[in-house]
């Protein structure tokens, strides 16, 4: 792997075969290439990496739910109380290696009471120990991966490995090579420790099913998370909640992970409605789920949980109306896309196309609206164009109503007219090149009856020739 | 004898047709509040079924649409309205305010704005069953190939089954064979002027085209009165404003009107 690095290009990283050649990294290409003529290089990408070790943490996430990526490439896995699900630790060591074979040929790993001192066994470790401590204690100061200096001088007081270290009083030490080390050595040795920082924290709910064979069809996996839904649904009740968001992880055997997701607008705890969403989300996706060689792992977990009383039938029979629309909002937004069943939201702003908004109606609620001025004809249009179309207006100069105007290669004769209605720019929100034109509205009605709404931008001093649009359409 | 068992079959397609129901059961009318329109309606805007507006054109759509509205507010709950996206962006945003300028409160309203016209069929199809809605407005431009006469059934069938009424606004499209209990036309009407000569209330020409059971025919010249919530003549008061309004829209022949509509229902 190569990669441009202070005007030379340079080797970014190197394969176990190549290191035995001597190379390392920061050699310049051309160094290398002298010292072995038939090296093997290709462009460093380290987003690719990036991409692929998050692929690797989304697989072991079924080891714990508590993975945090430590780039460029390493994992860092928190094993607290998951290890008997594996038979214990070399249980889960072995699973973690059988499935990391799929992977990479080129694994080290190290299990320790911290992070930092499973780092370090893992990527400085050499030779078996006795134990932990006395594995730690053999480490090479450079387990520590201090800055350059720091490491140097270190070697140059003659401190080769950790043990070297532990034996001194941490006071010198911190005098002279930095408060930071003490820290470090302690947090290595397991003396204090800092938890990781996970890619996910853990949901309140979670439900999964392992399978000692893989499940090859995608309608097997579907029954299988209507399953974990009634648990969830279950568990839920007895906590009088329910959920806002719901997710399906599908693990698959060669470490491929299939992600579903589903947001309703209401809290939601029955199967049945959390399988008709999933059903609609596997509908609506863009390809087929490809179960591979099979799924062996199914998790449903619920990330957004709300409180949910228990749900009262009306006497008569039959579910609480308002339950339905809510249902068909769900329905309708993990088919289209939750941003495409809006609700209106007004806004208080006089510009008229700010004065609404349109949201996601699985994410907002219904908002009173202001009523409008009794005893006026409407005031705004029900259509609004945006951006508004140009006309061509005649009109008097300097600012009198419009006369005629040629709107969709037709010609329009007003005959009535109201206005202006002088909107100006918000001088407060204004970018600094912008004029901040104002616009005089006026309600036309051509011959025919159609009402529509033009306006004139800008005034005639602060434009020598404004230009017309028309904004909307009145019912 | 042949009519006897040609008229029993019918009524047994019929029941069918309805899942078993008595053909004969009567579905609610919602009146409009225009007294000639609610009797050649028989009472209002029959509940439970699929009606057709007509707007010519794109230019009309505003006035279309603001009609629909109308309906649908005098048929009362939650209303979701279901357009494209082409026409949201070309043909211009349902904008909330000048749905709540004409009195309808946009807080009840749901907007699903879907990519074609058949995604808007599937999503009507599926909140036309859901009886919790009051009306569900369908906006298609156009002739749209998935809005055919079976869609059209599928969707007459759900409404009935639910309970909810729909209501099918088409702009610019040809008139085509429909499952719909009426169809509609909308097209804008000067308005009787105010003070100042400012256009006046929102006023149409509507003309029932079109209607399953009953006589079709009828043109009228109506006007939302948004404050009391109900449509009324155009020429309520224009004794005082002389001369405000022609009796009849001066761009049609007066030979299209249909003379006949106009005595059934005059």
């Amino acid at each position: 792997m190569v990669e441009r690095q202070r005007g030379a290009i340079r080797l970014a990283a190197c394969d176990p075969e190549a290191m035995a050649l001597g190379l390392t990294p920061g050699v310049t290409l051309a160094d290398a290439r002298a010292r072995v003529p038939d090296l093997a290089v290709a462009d460093a990408d380290p987003v690719a990496d990036l991409l692929w070790l998050e692929r690797i943490a989304d697989a072991c996430d079924r080891f714990t739910p508590r993975v945090a990526i430590e780039p460029p490439d390493g994992l860092v896995l928190d094993i607290t109380g998951c290890a008997h699900l594996f038979g214990g630790e070399y249980g889960l060591l072995e699973a973690v290696e059988a499935r990391m074979r799929r992977w990479t040929g080129h694994l080290r790993h190290a299990l320790a009471d911290t992070p930092e001192g499973a780092r370090a066994l893992a990527r400085f470790q050499t030779a078996p120990a006795a134990s932990e401590a006395a594995a730690l204690r053999r480490l090479p100061v450079a387990a520590l991966e201090l800055e350059g200096e720091t490491e140097a001088a270190l070697r140059g007081a003659g401190l080769k490995t950790i043990d070297d270290l532990v034996s001194r009083p941490t006071g010198p030490l911190a005098a002279r090579f930095g408060a930071d080390l003490p820290d470090l050595l302690a947090r290595i040795l397991g003396k204090s420790g800092k938890p990781i920082a996970p890619r996910h924290t853990a949901p309140a709910w979670q439900f999964e099913r392992r399978f000692a064979e893989p499940i090859a069809r995608a309608d097997a996996a579907l029954t299988v998370i209507g399953e974990l839904a009634a648990e969830a649904g279950q568990a839920m009740e007895a906590r009088r909640q329910g959920g806002r968001r719901f997710t399906a992880r599908l693990f698959r055997s060669d470490g491929h992970v299939v992600d579903l997701a589903i947001d309703c607008g209401q809290p939601l705890r029955d199967p049945a409605r959390i399988m008709r969403l999933f059903t609609e989300r596997i509908g609506a996706l863009s390809d087929p789920i490809d179960p591979g060689f099979g799924f062996d792992m199914i998790r449903l977990s619920v990330p957004r949980a709300e409180p949910l009383d228990y749900a009262q039938l009306e006497l008569e029979g039959g579910a609480v109306h308002a339950e339905d629309v809510s249902a068909l909002i769900d329905r309708l937004s993990v088919r289209a896309g939750s941003g495409r069943i809006r609700r209106f939201v007004p806004r208080d702003s006089h510009i008229p196309e700010q004065a609404v908004l349109a949201l996601p109606a699985t994410a907002s609620d219904r908002q009173d609206w202001p009523a409008p001025p009794s005893g006026e004809p409407p005031c705004r249009p029900i259509h609004l164009f945006d951006p508004p179309q140009r006309v061509e207006v005649i009109a008097e100069l300097p600012d009198g109503p419009p006369r005629s105007f040629r709107w969709q290669r037709t010609l329009h004769e007003v005959t009535r007219y109201e206005g202006p209605e002088r909107i100006a720019a918000e001088w407060w929100h204004r970018a600094p090149g912008d004029p901040g034109l104002t616009r005089d509205y006026y309600r036309v009605e051509d011959m025919r009856g159609r009402r529509l709404w033009l306006f004139r931008h800008g005034l005639n001093d602060e434009r020598p020739a404004p230009l017309w649009y028309v904004h909307g359409l009145f019912a | 004898m042949r009519v006897d068992s040609l008229s029993l079959i019918q009524r047994r397609i019929a029941l069918i047709e309805r899942g078993g129901r008595a053909a004969t059961e009567a579905a609610g009318h919602a009146p409009t509040g225009h007294d000639r329109i609610d009797r050649a309606l028989g009472g209002g805007v029959m509940r439970a079924r699929v009606h057709e507006l007509v707007a010519e054109s794109a230019a009309e759509a505003g006035s279309g649409a603001g009609f629909v509205g109308v309906l649908a507010h005098r048929l009362g709950g939650e209303m979701i309205w279901l357009r494209e996206r082409d026409a949201e962006l070309r043909q211009g945003q349902l904008h909330a305010p000048g749905v709540a300028a004409i009195g309808i409160d946009p807080a009840r309203l749901l907007l699903g704005v879907l990519p074609d016209a058949a995604a808007v069929l599937r999503a009507a199809a599926d909140a036309v069953r859901c009886a919790g809605l009051g009306t569900v407005v369908i906006e298609l431009w156009g002739n749209p190939r998935a809005y055919d006469l079976t869609a059209s059934r599928r969707l007459a069938l759900l409404a009935e089954a639910s309970g909810v009424t729909a209501l099918l606004l088409r702009v610019g499209g040809a008139v085509a064979p429909s499952a719909a209990q009426t169809r509609i036309g909308v097209s804008p009407a000067p308005s009787v002027p105010l003070a100042a000569d400012a256009p006046g209330y929102p006023a149409w020409t509507v003309e029932l085209q079109r209607q399953r059971g009953r006589p079709a025919g009828g043109i009228w010249r109506v006007e939302w009165d948004w404050e009391h919530g109900q449509l009324r003549d155009q020429d309520h008061d224009a004794a005082t404003l002389s001369g405000a309004v022609p009796p009849l829209s001066g761009d049609r022949p007066a030979g299209a009107i249909g003379a006949a509509g106009l005595r059934r229902t005059g």
